[in-house]
């Protein structure tokens, strides 16, 4: 399992890159690619949502399963990944990188501090 | 993602049975799921759509000694498999398998079946696995007044299914055999590496094929022969999505206790003759029939989800759905309304609240 150091993680298995302007990206992680699967389809959000941490706002299709992807932050989607839906398979192949899902303008940046760890993180992938 | 959704597939595989190729999924570093109570592999490492393609292109295997087979024998077994199953085992050839169901006495089925006849009084019944113990109880329960034996012989068979284009000349190389001879549904006793393989021309994928019948101690020895020769291991994930593309049932799916078999497209296995439970079945119609879906957007119509006409009045429910790794198009199996079975009817799938625009498509959902 991959996990960058430089990245906070959610226990729904999102990744959240360091605020940059107050924006956030926002992908699944390696971990939960692979327990997914062939990613087959992606339902993104409409940019411009407003959404409270915790709120489902996108869907991962694997052939196995669909996956509600939750709002790690507080905040508003400010894009999305649309070349997601011609080519989902990027979620497998490049999680951290092209298989991102899409951005936040984030109410409270502090908050991407209490999002868990890498370290933090591999502890709960790895009792799932 | 949802905890509960990661949390399939990593299944603790301490309780589950274990096929005689356990290992080799395991040093494969297999995707291991509960299916049924036995620790399967789902997928191997390079995925579900490579492993689906492989068998479509060129050859894979799959383990299937999860199955269940049951022996019947005796001088009643003809008349004994004619009255407890819907297709006519006494059209059935010596050396030959035949397609079957067990009917309930409700106009369902307790499970769908392989017949194999190996001698004048002697059949060998294949069950899904999930399902050995129910069509054991069931079939022994109809079998007063018969002079007939069952025995589960399940714990004395590995099985495995080498489908694909390439199939054939991969099995004629390590077999020594010429096969061409060997028809669909027809068995062949060959030896491979020295291991009594029998050959049966069937399978799950809508390719040419064979499912080989091995004694579980020689199973890995044949799959490493086999793999080593070729064929890519492949999950249960692919052949789910083999046999959905190729249109082809699932017991728990498309089949059920309370399905009739004659409102689906596998209405020709029922023949007309007597049956267990043929007044339930026979001429009852359900309102509904089993129909092919093709969607004209890429979400997944998955089981249980609801299908409904242009005016979102309820329909039916989807069966099984999945993207097809070959077309890349959504497909799906569904009951509906026999006023919107005709293929080429519009209607649509609710996909999470939303009507995804599909038509009525006869499978298989792939070739010409």
């Amino acid at each position: 399992m991959h996990t960058p150091d430089t990245l906070r993680y959610a226990r729904s298995h999102e990744w959240v890159s360091a605020p940059e302007d107050g924006i956030v990206t926002v992908g699944i992680s390696d971990f939960a690619q692979d327990q997914l699967g062939d990613v087959v389809f992606v339902e993104l959000p409409d940019v411009g949502r407003k959404v409270a941490a915790g709120d489902a706002l996108a869907v991962v299709e694997s052939v196995k399963t669909a996956s509600d992807i939750y709002a790690p932050l507080a905040g508003e989607v400010v894009e999305v990944n649309a070349s997601l839906e011609e080519a989902p398979e990027a979620i497998n192949e490049a999680p951290y990188e092209g298989g991102w899902l899409f951005k936040l303008r984030v109410d409270d940046t502090a908050a991407w501090d209490e999002l868990l760890d890498a370290t933090a993180y591999e502890a709960v992938a790895e009792t799932d | 993602m949802s905890d509960q959704d990661a949390l399939q597939g990593v299944v603790s595989s301490f309780t589950m049975q274990r096929t005689p190729l356990y290992d080799r999924h395991e040093a494969l570093d297999a995707r291991i799921v509960d299916f049924a109570g036995w620790a399967m592999p789902i997928q191997y490492p390079s995925g579900i759509n490579h492993e689906h393609l492989a068998v479509r292109q060129d050859v894979g295997i799959f383990d299937v000694s999860h199955m269940g087979q049951l022996r019947v024998r005796g001088p009643d077994a003809v008349a004994f498999l004619r009255w407890s199953t819907l297709n006519d085992a006494g059209r059935l050839r010596l050396g030959r398998g035949q397609y079957s169901m067990l009917p309930n006495d409700q106009g369902g089925l307790v499970d769908d079946l392989y017949l194999y006849r190996d001698g004048d009084d002697d059949f060998l019944v294949v069950a899904n696995a999930g399902n050995v113990e129910v069509v054991d109880r069931h079939l022994r329960s109809l079998a007063e007044g018969f002079d007939v034996e069952l025995d589960d012989e399940s714990e004395q068979w590995g099985l495995v299914a080498v489908q694909g284009p390439g199939a054939a000349l991969l099995l004629e190389r390590l077999a020594g055999t010429d096969l061409a001879a060997v028809r669909k549904n027809q068995t062949v006793d060959v030896a491979i590496g020295g291991c009594a393989v029998r050959l049966a021309r069937t399978g799950y994928t809508g390719e040419d094929g064979f499912e080989a019948f091995v004694a579980p101690a020689d199973a890995g020895a044949v799959w490493d022969l086999i793999t080593e020769a070729g064929a890519i291991p492949c999950g249960l994930g692919a052949r789910d999505t083999l046999r959905l593309e190729a249109g082809f049932p699932l017991y728990g799916h498309e089949l059920g206790p309370d399905t009739n078999p004659l409102a689906t497209p596998f209405a020709w296995v029922v023949k007309d003759k007597p049956f267990y439970g043929r007044e339930a079945m026979w001429g009852v119609d359900p309102g509904q029939r089993l129909v092919g879906l093709r969607l004209a957007g890429r979400g997944i119509a998955r089981q249980g989800y609801e299908v409904v006409d242009e005016r979102g009045a309820p329909l039916g429910e989807v069966t099984s759905g999945t993207l097809s790794p070959l077309t890349r198009e959504a497909i799906a199996m569904a009951w509906v309304r026999t006023s919107h079975a005709e293929p080429g009817s519009e209607l649509a799938v609710l996909i999470r609240g939303q009507a995804v625009a599909a038509t009525v498509a006869v499978p298989p959902f792939y070739g010409s």
